[in-house]
């Protein structure tokens, strides 16, 4: 199937999900309502909890949140696509002649968009509580941006995810359950240095830590130069969009739906 | 007549369950082939396997000379599907359902709307056009199903079981549209529980059962196969039943059948009519009042126990 096919039938895919965002306003109303909730929450009642040194606690724990935000766009895209095949329409789409691509391309893009509006929420929430950007626009929007390809990349986790289980319900527990052990078995909420030195090891390494480092630096000069974290950042989400992506569409092709 | 739609043995396994066990169909272009069986016969995976969504395990098939598992995509092209599940998006309107399904089609931007403007009008949906599916009925809902398995004219239609879960009223408005595009030229493969649902609509029934193919022919061909006709009786009284079964064993082809709910005694026969006269004179001598007689050609219900030996609607 040609580009652009390929580009025309994800567009008619993205804007049917994007109408959906408008058409369940409760959907839309919580989606806006959980990270406000998780940045009130985290700020209040951890904010003098734990001391880091040399920076406010606030502030050190703000891109976590961010993160960990952005990764449970997994359980939205594999609840999403559980349905889909669930209520039949998979196989709708899969008895057409349109790209094998689309399906998934296309809610991923439009997940995009839905992300992009959490993340702006967040971070107005965050100036309301104290959250400052302190080392110019230009590094703040690229912390953004990094984030959004976050979200895009365990989003095409959720792919692999929801055309995988046999229910929704599943696909929501899949999408969700171990996200909390990979965002906090990292430097998100504590510093490396008081984990146990065997999982530091692991913990070093992990995607959410080194966006950690990078939004860090982008967003206060903070920590290591930002160059090492942003690349590893970069290199995790290229490749985990990659392999899951390439293995959602290989699912889609010999998706049944019951 | 050219065969539209070719399949030769078809075959499926899920683990150690056989699906399909060697499935042959052949559909003349222009006709409507009902696919006739008890739930998990193998209906739906044949479909499956015909509109490209699933590959057998053995065998080949091809729709209109493309082979579904070659050219799956030269087969989409010229198919409509409508499944067993309305699968429409619930939070679009019925509109954007049949505009999203036209621009995947590549109709274009403004035939998509044009054709989904007809079709809505023909499936008698327009006034519920700009409402979110989720506020349709079941009947509504299946129309728009269809509706949407029709957007690119297709040449082949598969129903999967179009009726299945409908009110009565809603079962024979689906009928209508059913027998219209017939009318039309379309050629159908139409799955059904149903027996009076293939006999209706069918041009040529396959009957299909734990996953081959056990008769294929008309209706007419097929009820012929079981023979005979029945003589139906009914009396007023339920004591009265043994004696009427009694008196109607004379005159049988084969052992009676007694319904004691509808006071229903049933009984092959030959001969016709003139079995008919004496079956009235037996009766007369036993002395059993009818109170309703009948001389009647086989159903597809008896055709299809007598062909695997169970009710069509026992697994």
């Amino acid at each position: 199937m040609s580009v652009p096919y390929a580009v025309a039938d994800a567009a008619v895919i993205t804007r049917r999900h994007l109408r959906h965002t408008t058409r369940i306003p409760e959907l839309l109303f919580f989606s806006i309502m959980q990270p406000i909730i998780f940045i009130l929450l985290f700020t209040v009642v951890f904010a003098n909890a734990i001391k880091i040194p040399g920076m406010d606690y606030k502030n050190y724990m703000m891109p976590a949140i961010f993160v960990q935000t952005m990764a449970f766009a997994t359980a939205g895209t594999s609840v999403g696509l559980a349905d889909d095949l669930h209520k039949g329409l998979i196989d709708r789409f899969r008895s057409l002649p349109m790209t094998r691509s689309a399906v998934l391309v296309g809610r991923l893009v439009a997940e995009a968009a839905r992300n992009t509006l959490t993340l702006l929420i967040m971070i107005a929430a965050g100036y309301a509580v104290g959250f400052r950007f302190q080392n110019g626009v230009a590094s703040a929007i690229g912390g953004i941006l990094l984030l959004i390809a976050f979200a895009f990349a365990f989003s095409s986790i959720g792919t692999v995810i929801g055309l995988g289980v046999k229910s929704v319900e599943a696909a929501n527990m899949a999408g969700m359950i171990w996200i909390f052990p990979l965002t906090f078995l990292s430097n998100g909420f504590v510093t490396m240095n008081s984990l146990p030195g065997w999982l530091q090891q692991v913990v070093r390494y992990s995607p959410v830590t080194t966006m950690n480092d990078a939004l860090r630096a982008m967003f206060y000069g903070h920590g290591r130069a930002v160059a090492t974290p942003a690349l590893q950042s970069v290199a995790w989400i290229v490749g985990i969009t990659l392999v899951f992506l390439l293995l959602g569409v290989r699912q889609y092709k010999k998706a049944a739906s019951r | 007549m050219s065969d539209i739609i070719v399949a030769e043995g078809l075959a499926k396994h899920y683990g150690k369950v056989t699906a399909l066990d060697g499935v042959d169909l052949r559909v003349p272009a222009g006709t409507v082939l009902g696919l006739l069986g008890p739930n998990g016969a193998g209906k739906t995976t044949t479909v499956r396997i015909l509109t490209t969504l699933l590959r057998p395990d053995a065998g080949h098939a091809s729709v209109a000379g493309h082979d579904v598992g070659r050219e799956p995509g030269a087969v989409r092209k010229i198919i409509g599907l409508s499944g067993q599940y309305a699968a429409v998006d619930e939070h679009l309107t019925g509109r954007e359902n049949l505009e999203m399904v036209g621009r995947l089609y590549h109709l274009g931007a403004k035939p998509a709307r044009e054709r989904a403007g007809e079709l809505l009008e023909r499936f008698a949906l327009s006034d519920a056009a700009d409402r979110v599916t989720k506020t349709y009925s079941g009947g509504m809902r299946r129309r728009l199903d269809l509706a949407a398995s029709l957007v690119a004219r297709p040449q082949v239609i598969f129903l999967d079981e179009p009726t299945t879960g409908l009110d009565p009223r809603s079962r024979l408005g689906m009928w209508d549209v059913i027998r219209e595009l017939v009318r039309e030229g379309s050629t159908l493969l139409l799955t059904t529980q149903y027996l009076e649902e293939a006999d209706a609509l069918a041009d040529d029934i396959a009957i299909i059962d734990r996953g081959k193919v056990i008769a294929n022919g008309t209706a007419d061909e097929l009820k012929a196969q079981v023979g005979g006709e029945r003589v139906e009786l009914t009396v007023a009284d339920r004591s009265e039943l043994a004696k009427a079964a009694g008196a109607l064993r004379r005159v049988a082809a084969a052992e009676p059948v007694v319904d004691e709910d509808s006071h229903l005694v049933t009984v092959q026969v030959t001969g016709g009519t003139r079995a008919l006269v004496e079956v009235v004179r037996e009766l007369d001598t036993a002395g059993v009042e009818a109170q309703d007689l009948a001389l009647r050609r086989p159903t597809l219900d008896e055709v299809f126990l007598s062909l695997t030996g169970h009710a069509a609607d026992e697994e």
